[in-house]
């Protein structure tokens, strides 16, 4: 049983974790928004918006809403990969050999495939 | 520019209620919405939808984790023949006919509607015996549904059928560039057997993952729009939120009545577009 409870406790702080990630992304987005609302403008000219790594956090140090929002997107998308990596803690913590090998393949072929739409 | 934003919002709340649900991501609502409501470009509707994609999945895996619903090994082990799916999607893209895909998998769609139509007659979760690999793989699990107010413990079958329908979802979705949840829910719910509700929850964990990789792509492409994928984000976010709790509140067999049209629906786009009328 107290393994059990074990397990049930990593996956408790599978989900604080994901909650963390989910409110921090939730709240830079209103922020971005919000500022976007009070400024009137975007801080790109006409339609453009940053698309860059460098641009987006240049973007973020200067405030412009955009590059907030843009950012706080960034942080979404990073929360299932996030999942991923903390389950094969999870799996480690459980002693499930098995399980860290796939876990820790589909996470490989997810870096893979995004080097690979970037090229 | 506030009104817009609001707008947005509000539909993108009712996707995200949907997607978390029947396990779809939300992107069958968000794409048509933002396209033809609110006159967006294709481009910058998919690459809204992807965000919205992600949204229903972290957003509703909070809930869905803490009760155990979400099958993380199943989900695990079929991420591998998705994913690796998904590349074999993006480098065959010009070797296969994609209009033969399109029918092969429209039909695939209407033969698992049909079955979940045959079994909602049945009305009960079938039992089945563990498959060898299920029992090696250890993917057997159980959770508490608050319907029923009961744990339910559950077996899984035909894990080669599933596994090799999800390397077909992924080469689709690398193909089409769609989420392909309801692929996703059919390998599970109709080949392996797995409760619906389990099948769903797992569907949005592992759409979530892919949906991640790709995501990262369309950013750095400029396909996503903060002005528009900010809106989405959010409403998506609160939606899925309610719709993980209404979720597993609602009866097995209401989620599969509104599953069944949203399957027919999809499977009879894909015919369309595969016979290129």
């Amino acid at each position: 049983m107290n393994e059990n409870s074990e397990i049930q406790d990593v996956e408790l702080a599978v989900s604080r974790w994901l909650r963390i990630g989910v409110i921090i992304s939730a709240g830079v987005i209103i922020l971005g928004l919000i500022v976007l609302f009070i400024q009137g403008g975007s801080g790109y000219p006409g339609d453009t918006y940053p698309h860059s790594l460098p641009e987006i956090f240049r973007g973020l140090i200067e405030f412009k809403p955009y590059a907030v929002i843009t950012v706080g997107l960034m942080l979404l998308i990073l929360t299932p990969v996030l999942r991923v990596a903390i389950s094969i803690w999870v799996f480690v913590r459980e002693g499930d050999k098995l399980y860290v090998i796939i876990t820790s393949i589909v996470l490989a072929i997810l870096i893979v495939s995004f080097a690979l739409g970037k090229a | 520019m506030v009104m817009f934003s609001l707008e947005i919002l509000l539909i993108s709340i009712l996707a995200g209620i949907v997607g978390s649900v029947l396990g779809l991501g939300g992107g069958i609502i968000v794409t048509p919405a933002l396209t033809l409501l609110f006159g967006v470009s294709i481009e910058h509707a998919i690459g809204a939808s992807i965000i919205s994609v992600i949204a229903t999945s972290s957003g509703s895996a909070i809930a869905y984790i803490r009760d155990r619903i979400t099958n993380l090994r199943v989900g695990m082990f079929l991420e591998i023949a998705t994913t690796v799916g998904a590349i074999t999607g993006a480098f065959i893209g010009g070797l296969i006919a994609p209009n033969l895909l399109y029918i092969i998998f429209g039909l695939l769609l209407v033969y698992s509607a049909v079955n979940m139509i045959k079994r909602k007659k049945g009305g009960q979760q079938e039992q089945v015996s563990m498959h060898p690999a299920a029992a090696k793989l250890k993917l057997g699990g159980s959770y508490y549904d608050k319907a029923a107010q009961e744990q339910i413990s559950y077996n899984v079958g035909n894990v080669y059928g599933g596994f090799g329908v999800m390397y077909g979802a992924g080469i689709v979705s690398g193909l089409l560039g769609i989420g392909s949840g309801s692929f996703k829910v059919m390998a599970m719910d109709v080949f392996m057997k797995l409760p619906l509700k389990v099948s769903t929850a797992t569907s949005n964990f592992m759409m979530g993952v892919t949906a991640a990789a790709s995501a990262g792509v369309y950013l750095l492409r400029g396909d996503i729009d903060p002005h528009i994928a900010g809106p989405v984000a959010l409403g998506v976010l609160a939606g899925a939120t309610i719709g993980a709790q209404i979720m597993q509140r609602m009866k097995s067999k209401t989620i599969r009545m509104l599953f069944i049209p949203v399957l027919l629906y999809v499977a009879f786009q894909m015919i369309y577009e595969g016979v290129g009328l």
